[in-house]
């Protein structure tokens, strides 16, 4: 506890030499400032690409990797093996796969059953060839149940023009990314013709474009129901390659997935695995901002700790005469000590008020025209976690820096001052 | 027979830099109660070395010192400002204010430090103490803003504060003209018709004279006791 005493020295001490405490407390402020608009703009950046990534992610993707699996061999019936021969086979290929998974409607019934789960929207897809003149351009074509679909990535948000429900009213209806509609030069209501890799080919109408902002989806992508996917690839109305989910709790996915892949058999992707590279750069992009924001509280504490010493070596009479007064040595570090804190909480709390006012300027500003990126601003997060630790950032800072001078202070000799 | 107030044994005290110097040789002496005690002798004569050892501030000592019959030496560091706060009063030569504050802030600060009393009780016993000394008028001045001998007088009252069982002076004349001398001198007279203790270091004969008793000093040994 602080005596009002030493409370009202302090006082006087910071009021006595008003611009050095502003000095001091405008290095904090700054450190701070820039340490919240930083903090801000970089999480409001990672928040950007992590919806980016998330809206054409699913939380878990189930699918049937095929495994190179060479433990049986036709070889042995074709070269009369015999126990003492060896038989060595380069490149070995296997016979046949099926990259659907078996006995995908019992699955998908399993799986709605579970309450953690929101929405299973299975698909078939395939890498299809679409005919623009003598021009043959590739996409994904998926096909999907359109409604389970939109309510896992919110297509309905996306559509540039028609609606997602138009798939089931019309028949062999498509909805194709509105850059790859543009490099096939069709609109809603045109006809587009799909080649199978088995060489099997249908056409389409357009009935609906999107624009998720991101070119992978924008031009190599297109939207058909699941029963035209699955004639278009010649098979049968159970051949489903991947079912992707949903979860009430995002989070969860990582503990979820090997669960599924389990008790399924095959494999299970959750979203965070999937987009390891996203969350790597979110993380270096996080240490970048603490580093570079420690330096610059480093330095706005090495301001302080100088202006304290300063202040302290003026103050030899002052510390001296106190002691003599009967204050005691713990006395004079609550003095000097709450000086720099004093000017740490003001600084922050300043700090704190300017960073808010920055990057709420910067979320004000327009982004850059940018025909791959939809955004119109720069992404800022005003996160009050930030500014929490922006807080004690700075108290932290200013009171090691301040506690070495008080701590010289504490233990200036009375005598060799007083007797001169 | 009066009280003892201040009793020292055996005072020894050495300085080390830049050489050992054996500065107090087995000093031993005691203050009664009410007792005026000026302490002279050349410069170099130990005498201000001495008082810092009575006061506690110097606390690199060989002996023992008892103050209002508590054992000083040797108590740790938080008590000992405690016990300085509360019974001994200090005044030194030069003046020694804290020039950021008022002169009535300068009274007050042993007595909020010591924190017996309520804030408005202190600033009426300060601004008592400063009428005494013919100060009230400064009492809301800066005290740097003061000249020497009402710095001085500002500091007397300062060391007045907390009502001390002993009043501790390191040439409290020796940086003033005559005119202030003389007005110290009649306050310190006053003191003592008050009945306080008072020990002050001084190498002014006149100011000595109207003491109780003189400690002549000479190469760190008490001469005279008379």
């Amino acid at each position: 506890m602080m005596l009002p005493v030493n409370w009202k020295i302090m006082k006087v001490h910071l009021l006595s030499r008003k611009r050095q405490t502003i000095v001091a407390m405008l290095g904090v402020t700054f450190g701070i400032g820039m340490f919240i608009l930083m903090m801000s703009f970089m999480k409001g950046m990672n928040d950007f690409f992590e919806d980016i990534m998330l809206s054409v992610t699913p939380d878990i993707r189930i699918y049937n990797d095929y495994k190179t699996d060479y433990s049986s061999s036709v070889t042995g019936q074709y070269l009369g093996a015999r126990p003492k021969n060896w038989i060595i086979v380069r490149h070995p290929r296997p016979r046949q796969i099926n990259l659907n998974l078996k006995n995908a409607p019992g699955i998908i019934e399993d799986l709605r059953k579970q309450n953690e789960i929101q929405v299973v929207s299975p698909l078939v897809s395939a890498q299809v060839l679409f005919n623009y003149g003598p021009v043959q351009l590739s996409a994904l074509l998926d096909g999907v149940d359109i409604r389970e679909e939109d309510r896992l990535f919110g297509l309905s948000d996306k559509m540039a023009s028609g609606r997602p429900e138009n798939l089931l009213t019309s028949d062999n209806g498509i909805l194709l990314g509105y850059k790859l509609a543009k490099k096939l030069n069709v609109r809603t209501g045109d006809l587009v013709t799909a080649t199978a890799p088995s060489g099997i080919q249908l056409r389409f109408r357009v009935v609906g474009l999107y624009k998720f902002g991101i070119a992978t989806m924008d031009e190599f992508k297109a939207y058909v129901s699941l029963t035209d996917m699955q004639q278009l690839l010649g098979k049968s109305r159970d051949y489903i390659t991947d079912i992707r989910l949903k979860l009430k709790d995002m989070k969860q996915a990582a503990v979820k997935a090997p669960a599924l892949a389990k008790r399924y058999g095959y494999k299970a992707d959750d979203w965070e695995t999937v987009n390891a590279s996203i969350k790597a750069g979110n993380l270096i992009r996080d240490t970048f901002t603490y580093v570079l924001n420690f330096t610059l509280l480093l330095i706005a504490g090495f301001g302080i700790y100088n202006i304290m010493n300063m202040v302290i070596l003026g103050k030899l009479k002052d510390i001296a005469i106190l002691k003599a007064e009967g204050f005691a040595r713990k006395d004079i570090v609550q003095i000097f000590l709450s000086q720099s804190l004093i000017i740490g909480l003001i600084g922050s709390v300043a700090g704190l008020l300017l960073g808010f006012l920055l990057s709420y300027s910067l979320s004000k500003v327009p982004w850059p025209e940018d025909e791959y990126i939809v955004i119109k601003r720069f992404p800022v997060n005003f996160d009050t976690l930030y500014y929490m630790v922006g807080l004690i950032f700075g108290l932290l800072t200013t009171g090691i820096a301040g506690l070495l001078p008080a701590l010289k202070a504490s233990r200036v000799d009375p005598v060799a001052i007083l007797r001169g | 027979m009066s009280q003892q107030v201040l009793k020292a044994e055996k005072l020894n005290k050495y300085f080390h830099e830049p050489d050992t110097i054996h500065v107090l040789h087995d000093i031993s002496m005691s203050v009664e109660e009410g007792e005026f005690v000026s302490i002279m002798g050349k410069s170099g004569s130990g005498k201000s070395t001495l008082l810092y050892l009575l006061s506690t501030l110097d606390t690199q000592y060989e002996g023992t010192v008892d103050i209002n019959g508590t054992r000083v030496t040797g108590l740790p560091e938080n008590a000992m400002a405690r016990f300085r706060n509360e019974y001994i009063g200090f005044v030194f030569q030069f003046h020694f204010l804290l020039p950021e504050f008022t002169a009535l802030e300068n009274v007050m600060l042993p007595a909020l430090k010591l924190g017996k009393r309520d804030h408005g009780a202190i600033e009426q016993q300060a601004m008592e103490k400063l009428r005494k000394m013919d100060l009230h008028q400064y009492a809301h001045k800066l005290s740097g803003k003061l000249s020497g001998g009402q710095q001085q007088r500002v500091a007397i009252a300062r060391a007045l504060i907390n009502d001390p069982r002993i009043i501790m002076a390191d040439e409290p004349t020796g940086n003033l003209d005559s005119a202030n001398t003389a007005n110290i001198f009649d306050i310190f007279n006053g003191l003592v018709q008050d009945g306080n203790t008072i020990i002050v270091v001084t190498h002014d004969h006149d100011f000595a004279r109207k003491s109780t008793r003189i400690l002549e000093m000479a190469d760190g040994r008490i001469c005279t006791n008379g």
